[in-house]
């Protein structure tokens, strides 16, 4: 056991992985020489050389392409794209060539790889650094969509999506990423992708969240607990596949269901979570629904930002609302 | 421009194939040619989805083809089943693709092509892909991407060009300027004298052949894959052809070109040209001609008959392959589909 950040576990995993399997390479901008534009991949040029960790001309499409193609022929990719801003002009690969090679192919190809996206706001990043766009990727019919909180899972659930036999989008809470420590294993451990994971247990009303909102979300639970309020705390950690029924199970237990995202509201993955537990447990309900999320509005800049980001008093006023029902 | 055998026959140069090779290669290009003719016809029987026909490019992919190894990895479009054939791509799953099947993009285990890019562009970085992880795995196998003259404006040829100079992967660069990208024409695809040329602003070799020349092609190709697999980097090779048909099946030229444009190209035919160098030599008859379209005849009607007995999948298939195992989601919806479970 070591303590370690989300951005030193990320490492640790990449750098386990390097060192397993000869077929895995790290590829992006600027991942080499200077380990990162976050050091996520610090140290891994030096010791692994730059025919396994490459620093790529600055070309997202053909970063995502090359790395598919790569894939296709046996290699285990680990892509960075610097900002989910700079994703963009990856997406046509991503949805046209990387979700799409199984089925085009009934099994035939694959692209089992890892598309390293750090996503989200509050750190005052310019224009196009502070998206949280995950619903464009969990839309996406075959590709996975990963969005850890912890160093711990951090760690686990890119040591998976490395394994995955699919292609795996991983996003990773910028804000996080050297907010939070705790002990992590040293060796290799996956981190089953698909499972949530109960953060906090209570019995009042359900929290659901992932990515960099789990802080606000974890501060609310406490703000409430304060009050004679227990929340439930859920951390999705994987949004494709979902873990539904561990959703289920909780929002049952309580009654009540507040879902807490960055990304704008319309269209927001919140949406689908509401959608689900309507389907399927609408009678266990005792209140409406609540999302707590950005809004439907451009990330604002620096000054600015903080008028959008979902706050721990919006989330208590959501729970709130759901217990005056 | 590059040219080895002149529309009348004659050499320009020094024939890189034996008789014996170039006839198989005449036979090969003849049989492209009845497969795209039976491709359009089946198409207008409504047997086909949209047909995307290659006829007066036969040079232009069974000569390149040629010059491949076995597993050589290939990565071409809709426009391509002659080449992709060469390179092992069975005919059943060609016609099975174009009948609206995916099982048309799972070639047998050792056929080193990918299923036909239907968007224009993006395949050309996978081509890099596959030429980097051939480098990594010392394999010694090298990478040839097929597209037209539309693709080299679109954003990916840029990267996959760079990309591939850079790390000096071993991939072949194959354009099929045919002059049109549905209805507009070369000139108006890109201000540059030649596609050929764009090769030195990435600092790789670029070479300009007539696409009609199956000598000249097979030679130009067969230089550029010698380069890749000994370690010299990419090229591009831009092979001037002619598209003598529609852009596919649902697209009338008459709308924007000259039908005398055809007519000029046919008198640059691919096909005829080999077809008098053989005779030539004595190494052509009528009834061979007529012997190897028979069998081509026989051979594509095998195929189709293949491809049109398959069963369509059924509802629950469509789940099957979207990743490894279905996720609990999809289970659910396929079970909703009626389909019940795997």
């Amino acid at each position: 056991m070591t303590v370690r950040t989300i951005a030193q576990a990320l490492n640790d995993a990449l750098d386990l992985a390097l060192g397993k399997d000869e077929t895995v390479v790290v590829m992006g901008e600027d991942v080499g020489r200077t380990g990162g534009v976050f050091r996520i991949t610090d140290g891994l040029y030096q010791r692994y050389g730059s025919g396994r960790v490459i620093d790529t001309p600055v070309a997202e499409s053909a970063i995502v392409g090359v790395g598919f193609g790569m894939a296709i022929a046996g290699m285990r990719p680990v892509l960075e794209l610097q900002f989910m801003g700079f994703s963009y002009p990856a997406y046509d690969q991503i949805i046209n060539h990387v979700a799409r090679i199984r089925n085009r192919s009934r099994h035939r190809f694959t692209a089992p790889m890892v598309i390293r996206i750090p996503f989200g706001g509050g750190i005052g990043a310019a224009e196009h650094h502070s998206e949280s766009m995950e619903a464009i990727y969990a839309h996406i019919p075959g590709l996975k969509v990963v969005a850890p909180s912890t160093p711990f899972d951090a760690k686990g659930l890119l040591l998976a999506a490395i394994e995955d036999p699919d292609p795996v989008i991983f996003l990773e809470p910028i804000r996080l990423y050297r907010a939070v420590k705790e002990d992590v294993p040293d060796g290799w451990y996956t981190q089953p992708l698909g499972e949530a994971r109960v953060e906090t247990e209570g019995s009042d009303v359900t929290l659901i969240t992932w990515g960099a909102m789990t802080k606000e979300a974890r501060q609310a639970v406490t703000a409430l607990a304060a009050e004679g309020i227990r929340a439930e705390l859920i951390d999705l950690r994987s949004l494709v596949p979902l873990d539904e029924e561990a959703v289920f199970a909780s929002v049952v237990k309580t009654s009540r269901a507040v879902i807490i995202h960055e990304a704008p509201r319309t269209g927001g993955f919140g949406g689908e979570i509401a959608a689900l537990i309507q389907e399927r447990c609408l009678y266990a309900l005792s209140a409406p629904i609540q999302r707590v999320t950005g809004w439907d509005t451009v990330f604002p800049l620096k000054r600015s930002e903080h008028h959008y980001l979902p706050s721990v008093e919006r989330i208590v006023a959501a729970v709130r609302r759901t217990l005056e029902g | 421009m590059f040219q080895i055998l002149t529309p009348s026959g004659a050499l320009a140069g020094t024939a890189p194939l034996d008789l014996v090779m170039t006839r198989r290669l005449y036979r090969a290009m003849v049989f492209a040619r009845t497969y795209d003719r039976k491709g359009t016809s089946l198409q207008k029987q409504g047997r086909l989805a949209t047909y995307a026909p290659f006829e007066g490019q036969e040079a232009a992919q069974v000569g390149s083809a040629a010059a491949l190894h076995q597993d050589d990895w290939m990565v071409a479009t809709y426009r391509d089943a002659a080449a992709m054939w060469m390179q092992g791509y069975p005919l059943e799953l060609l016609f099975a693709g174009r009948t609206g099947d995916e099982r048309g993009g799972s070639p047998p285990d050792h056929v080193p092509v990918l299923p036909p890019s239907i968007t224009v562009g993006g395949h050309m970085v996978h081509a890099v892909g596959l030429a980097w992880a051939a480098k990594n795995f010392k394999d010694g196998r090298v990478s040839l991407t097929y597209f037209g003259d539309g693709a080299t404006s679109e954003g990916d040829f840029h990267e996959a060009m760079n990309f591939a100079a850079v790390f000096e992967a071993p991939c072949i660069f194959f354009c099929q300027n045919n002059g049109w990208a549905i209805s507009l024409p070369r000139e108006l695809q890109t201000r540059s004298e030649t596609i050929a040329q764009k090769a030195i602003a990435y600092g790789m070799p670029g070479f300009q052949v007539d696409g009609n020349d199956l000598f000249a092609v097979y030679q130009m190709t067969l230089e550029a894959v010698i380069r890749a697999r000994s370690g010299g980097g990419p090229t591009l090779i831009e092979a001037v052809t002619y598209r003598m048909g529609p852009h596919t099946t649902a697209d009338d030229p008459g709308r924007y070109r000259r039908s005398e444009e055809g007519t000029e190209w046919a008198r640059r035919d691919p096909l005829e040209r080999v077809r008098l160098y053989l005779s030539e030599r004595d190494a052509w008859s009528d009834s061979w001609q007529a012997q190897i379209e028979d069998e081509a005849s026989a051979e594509i009607d095998r195929a189709i008959g293949l491809a049109e007995q398959m069963p369509p999948l059924a509802a629950g298939e469509i789940f099957d392959a979207v990743f490894e195992e279905p996720t609990p989601n999809l289970r659910r919806q396929q079970s909703e589909a009626g389909a019940g479970l795997k």
